[in-house]
């Protein structure tokens, strides 16, 4: 007899261990699946969440592609389904659809300076290829993060971005768009931080992630310091439905983006960037 | 002040007059001078007159406005590798916006009146310069405009707090 074939569209259901607030608008949540097992995942890729009643939204997995026993999302509470989530406490169950999408090449960038250039809650998606990153320091140059938030409130993962700092083998640059209270750091968009440099343009890979228009601005700045377009990956939201490319409701130009993306090489998509209908 | 060799030296290493022509470098290096401002020091104030303009070498500058009864707002800050003050070179010579020392500064400071006569003279300096400060305006111009856009949705900085538990 054969093994049925699972549903693509069926949630499997995952206990919430711990939740932690991030930003007072912003929460990790450590997920656990309900009937045991492991969880794998790439490094950039997302689930769909379903909060049970409510609805279902795509959210990029925030931990440590290392660690199998426990599954992290980042999420910033915006509307329906992620105001629910947020209303959540441990104990309760999500239904988790995934991992979906293409990952963050970081074998490919093994013997590169690697750069990552994040916005706002966009670092959320980035950390786990800068854990996979530091995970195998040895296999890249220069590892350069520079960060940009609104505000020193707005700093996610502040901590764990401090850690970083201290460490000799990494550089770590935050900036934010408006100064307040006794922060005493830079105060700039996070291109200016690009356009300093600190990595060797001809040999990086550049991944970014973040707000459309910063990412636009952010490829920009790394081209104009000598990276190629084929060296820089974005990490693209569009509204979803099923998440696994049979739906087309996440169709941009020719791509799905929940099944070629969410991250697509720059060069591969720089044209529909500059499309303003889609 | 330093010997005007030790000057052109930093001239030549400062990202901002790479690749410069020896003989244009010379003549910047006759209105050039080192400097160094202890934290809280200012390199320009608004409204004054304009006249220099600095190389960063190290530290960091807090461009701000002063709001009465208030802390000054940072616009910006800059730092190593960076040129700092365009006001030197349109009337009417005026700054625009207070440098403050945020951190000890070392910079190569260059008399605006003595290099806007210079350029005057030798249109080959006059445009050397220029080719590089209208970039650098460009650029400072569009990250100002970047950073007014809401580029990362509403603040939480004056969100209430929710129940949960900030970590
Ligand atoms: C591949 C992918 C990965 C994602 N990863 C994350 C993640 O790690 N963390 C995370 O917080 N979000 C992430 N998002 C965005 C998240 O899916 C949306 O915020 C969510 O679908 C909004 O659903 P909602 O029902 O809560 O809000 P809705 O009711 O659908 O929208 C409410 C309001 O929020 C606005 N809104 C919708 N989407 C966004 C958005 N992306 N950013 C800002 N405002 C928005 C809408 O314009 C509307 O005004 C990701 C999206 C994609 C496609
Ligand atoms: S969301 Fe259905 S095809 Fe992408």
């Amino acid at each position: 007899m054969t093994a049925p074939i699972p549903d693509p569209m069926l949630p499997r259901p995952f206990r919430i261990e711990k939740v932690r607030r991030d930003l007072s608008d912003t929460f990790t949540m450590e997920l656990v699946p309900a009937e045991g097992g492991e969880f794998t995942f790439a490094a950039g890729q997302f689930n769909m969440l379903y909060v049970f009643g409510v609805g279902e939204v795509p959210i990029s997995i925030s931990g440590d592609p290392g660690d199998r026993s426990v599954l992290v999302h980042t999420t910033r509470a915006v509307g329906a389904v992620t105001k629910a989530l947020d209303a959540l406490k441990a104990g309760e169950v999500v239904g988790v659809r995934g991992p979906y999408g293409t990952p963050w090449p970081v074998e490919a960038a093994f013997g590169h300076d690697l750069v990552f250039v994040a916005g706002g809650v966009g670092l959320a998606p980035l950390r786990p290829a800068i854990y996979q990153a530091m995970a195998n320091r040895e296999r890249f140059g220069r590892v350069v993060v520079f960060y940009g938030a609104r505000t020193p409130e707005d700093i996610l993962f502040k901590r764990e971005l401090e850690r970083w700092r201290g460490r000799f083998d990494m550089s770590v640059h935050v900036t934010v768009d408006r100064a307040t209270g006794k922060w005493s750091g830079n105060v700039g968009v996070v291109t200016n931080l690009v356009a300093k440099g600190g990595f060797d343009p001809s040999a990086t890979m550049a991944f970014v992630c973040g707000p459309e228009v910063m990412m636009r601005y952010s490829a920009a700045a790394l081209e104009k310091r000598g990276v190629a377009r084929p060296s820089i990956y974005m990490s693209m939201e569009r509204n979803m439905k099923c998440g696994c490319g049979l739906c087309g409701h996440c169709q941009w130009g020719p791509h799905f983006v929940c099944k070629d993306g969410p991250v697509f090489r720059y060069d591969r998509i720089a044209d529909l960037l500059s499309i303003r209908e889609l | 002040m330093g010997q005007p060799h030790d000057l052109g030296n930093i001239i030549d290493e400062h990202p901002f007059f790479k690749g410069i022509d020896s003989g244009l470098r010379d003549l910047l290096v006759g209105c050039a001078a080192n400097e160094r401002f202890e934290v809280g020091e200012f390199l320009a104030r608004e409204g004054r007159p304009a006249d220099k303009f600095y190389l960063l070498r190290a530290g960091q500058v807090a461009v701000e406005v002063d709001v009465p009864g208030k802390q000054p707002v940072v616009l910006e800050t800059m730092g190593e590798g960076e040129v700092l003050g365009w006001s030197w070179v349109v009337p009417p010579y005026v700054s625009t916006f207070d440098c403050r020392a945020a951190t000890l500064v070392r910079a190569l400071s260059f008399d605006g009146k003595c290099l806007r006569a210079k350029m005057e003279n030798d249109p080959a300096l006059g445009y050397e310069v220029l080719r590089r400060f209208v970039p650098m305006m460009g650029h400072r111009l569009a990250s100002a405009r970047l950073q007014i856009l809401d580029l990362y949705g509403p603040s939480v900085a004056k969100a209430v707090k929710s129940k949960k538990k900030a970590g």
